[in-house]
């Protein structure tokens, strides 16, 4: 098909059922996904009728209720990412950053819908030009996009001042993983840290963002984002003081 | 009422998960329970030819003296062993339970091989806040 000149935004997003859909990407709606109160084989079975919901180009991109996704299937298809991926790398460091990349063009993706849900949400919509208010944007309204809950800490490095954490007590994305002993430094949660690394570029704050595990008795799968700023964004931050 | 054992047997007859809790059985060798669940394997397709009223899914329960063998086959093939005392009535809610903390925990783990032994935390941890 010849390409079709992309449509000013608003007649993309009104009209589409248009054939200019395609433009609208699926990752962006299905990124998001919840979390069963009681994760059971039985109630994954019971799925609606087929053609009782509409196209996902024809659903609103407002209505984040029906947009939810089963965390089995994503379980599933996270895992088949994860061994996919690991058939074709030779080390844990190149398998993380290869689910950084992934999760990368994802986060482009949520980066924009959640700019045009606050755009059409509210009266006023704001830009974060700061780095603390954007870092809380990610901490709040990025992980609610994505995983359906807020983070749970924001940190600052004491030892670093260009480095800050967020902090997830139980990713639901490695909620079924076990990594085991020959490989505990890898952390699946490489994939959140390209998500967050990508809206961090496109707030205009580039950084180097890795995940690592840092288990503790009460939650054995709590994992630490680490942003490690770039010099260019602290210097900035002097100059708008 | 106790739980003495559970046994994961793969569709081909392997052993992938054993685990004992309760004292009362005979310590054995991990050959003689691979031998064992080879066994239990075969004796269980036997018994799914035995119906003389068309196809059945085989034995459920082996009852001994002493103790009682509670058996769930999933629709794949893999089977779940339960060693049990007499006496226990839940076995077969266990057995569901312990299916779907395998479906969860071993079945969506990226680094678990189909049919080969189950060596993951998640699934150890779940088993022990079922029967341990």
């Amino acid at each position: 098909m010849a390409y079709v000149q992309p449509h000013p935004r608003f007649s993309v997003l009104s009209a589409s059922s248009l054939s200019s859909a395609e433009h609208l990407s699926p990752t962006a709606s299905s990124a998001r996904f919840s979390l069963p109160s009681a994760p059971s084989i039985n109630t994954t079975l019971g799925t609606p009728k087929p053609g009782s919901r509409p196209n996902v180009y024809d659903r609103s991109l407002n209505k984040t209720r029906t947009s939810e996704v089963s965390a089995s299937a994503f379980a599933f298809l996270f895992s088949e990412v994860v061994q996919y991926t690991q058939k074709r790398v030779s080390g844990i460091n190149d398998l993380e950053r290869r689910l950084n990349t992934l999760g990368y063009r994802i986060g482009t993706r949520v980066f924009e819908l959640m700019v045009w849900r606050a755009e059409s949400a509210s009266k006023a919509p704001k830009r974060e030009i700061r780095f603390l208010p954007a870092l809380m944007s990610v901490h709040t309204q990025v992980w609610r996009a994505v995983f359906g809950r807020p983070a749970d800490a924001i940190e600052k490095s004491v030892e670093h001042e260009d480095e800050y954490m967020i902090i997830d007590n139980d990713p639901p994305i490695e909620r079924y993983i076990s990594v085991p002993r020959d490989m505990s430094q890898l952390s699946c949660s490489s994939f959140t840290a390209g998500i967050v690394e990508a809206v961090l570029d496109g707030l205009g704050f580039p950084a180097r963002v890795t995940a690592h595990s840092t288990p503790t008795q009460q939650y054995p799968s709590r994992t630490t984002i680490l942003i490690k700023l770039e010099k260019s964004v602290l210097e900035r931050e002097e100059l708008l003081k | 009422m106790a739980v003495f054992g559970l046994w994961v047997i793969n569709k081909a007859g392997g052993l992938v998960y054993q685990r004992n809790f309760a004292d009362g059985l005979a310590q054995l060798t991990s050959n003689e329970y691979l031998v064992l669940s080879g066994t239990l394997h075969g004796i269980h397709a036997i018994t799914s030819r035995l119906s003389p009223t068309g196809s059945s899914s085989g034995a459920q329960v082996i009852e001994g003296e002493s103790f009682k063998m509670t058996i769930l086959l999933t629709a794949t093939g893999t089977k779940f062993v339960l060693l049990t005392s007499l006496a226990e009535p839940t076995a077969d809610t266990l057995l569901q339970k312990i299916y779907e903390a395998y479906a969860d925990s071993v079945m969506k783990n990226p680094f678990h091989t189909p049919e080969m032994p189950i060596r993951s935390e998640g699934f150890d941890s779940r088993i022990t806040a079922l029967l341990a």
